[in-house]
């Protein structure tokens, strides 16, 4: 274990800056991505029901 | 011939639309399981570096982004080309589907190695050869987005968009040989198929967990944009006005 104590993991042997910038930056943009996709899909089913229904 | 013929039934728009929605939960159960166990290892068991201290955890997210930056642009470029070359509509929706995602991990890959080159180089940025080539992918992502859009009419915006894909293809190369081509801060290849890994064990198994969990990420979210552009460009047809009946009963 390369851990003592919380407080230590949070520290990164003093990267903590560094590390945490770089994998919170890049969790955020994976979970941003699919739920907009998420929403564009939703939005194109909803344009297709307006299509649809006009023709 | 035969072979082509088949391929092109199972590539219609609405067997796709059927076949990606089956597979996209699996695709985020195994980039959440393989995610989980490779933070898991690269946290918990890895040692810490001996020169770099911790901040070398980076490269299990650093060098998984950067190599599914360069992936997923040939990948695109390869189904732009087969979309120009045969006109087949849903190679090309898948090219364009392809190009946000990669276009994320290039962003990833950049900004995790400016957090990594800050404590051990000394400076978020410089302007060498492996850094400006993987810029200039991000420019090639958002220029082929940007192009895709600007033009109205679909079949001339792929065929443009496929253009510029296989053109800046020769970029990938360059990003990947860049350094052994040049004098450069940016280390070697991580990985080398003449030579033995030159890092623990345990480091090697997180990052290649966290590469196979990045790789299912790419198929679940890029499957769920493809999906999403099929019914955008087929909502007058037959298929697309059942599939919105039959959501809009439940």
């Amino acid at each position: 274990m390369n851990w003592n104590s919380a407080g230590e993991f949070f520290a990164m042997g003093g990267y903590g800056l560094y590390v945490w910038g770089a994998y919170g930056v890049t969790l955020v943009l994976m979970l941003a991505e699919p739920l907009l996709v998420r929403q564009r899909h939703a939005e194109a089913r909803r344009a297709a029901a307006r299509t649809q229904e006009e023709s | 011939m035969a072979m082509t013929m088949r391929f092109f039934t199972y590539a219609s728009p609405p067997r796709f639309y059927a076949l990606a929605g089956a597979l996209i939960p699996w695709f985020w159960i195994a980039a959440l399981v393989l995610g989980a166990a490779g933070l898991w290892i690269g946290f918990f068991q890895a040692p810490t570096d001996a020169t770099q201290g911790d901040a070398y955890r980076i490269i299990f997210i650093h060098v998984p982004a950067a190599w599914m930056s360069m992936v997923l642009y040939l990948v695109m470029a390869f189904w732009a080309a087969i979309g120009w070359a045969f006109n087949a509509r849903l190679a090309s929706m898948v090219a364009r589907a392809l190009a946000p995602t990669g276009a994320m991990f290039t962003f990833c890959a950049l900004w995790s190695g400016a957090l990594w080159g800050k404590p051990t180089w000394g400076t978020w940025w410089v302007w060498d050869a492996r850094l400006t080539s993987e810029l200039i992918l991000l420019f090639l992502y958002l220029g082929y987005m940007a192009l895709v859009n600007a033009i109205d009419d679909t079949r001339r915006a792929d065929q443009a968009g496929a253009l510029l894909a296989v053109v800046g293809a020769v970029n990938v190369p360059i990003i990947y040989f860049s350094v052994k081509w040049w004098n450069t801060l940016h280390q070697g290849a991580t990985i080398s198929a003449t030579a033995a890994p030159k890092m623990a064990h345990t480091m090697l198994t997180a990052m290649l967990l966290m590469t196979l969990a990045f790789w299912a990420y790419a198929f679940a979210v890029v499957f769920m944009r493809t999906r999403a552009i099929v019914v955008e460009r087929e909502q007058q047809t037959e298929w697309v006005g059942e599939l919105v009946r039959a959501q809009g009963a439940q």
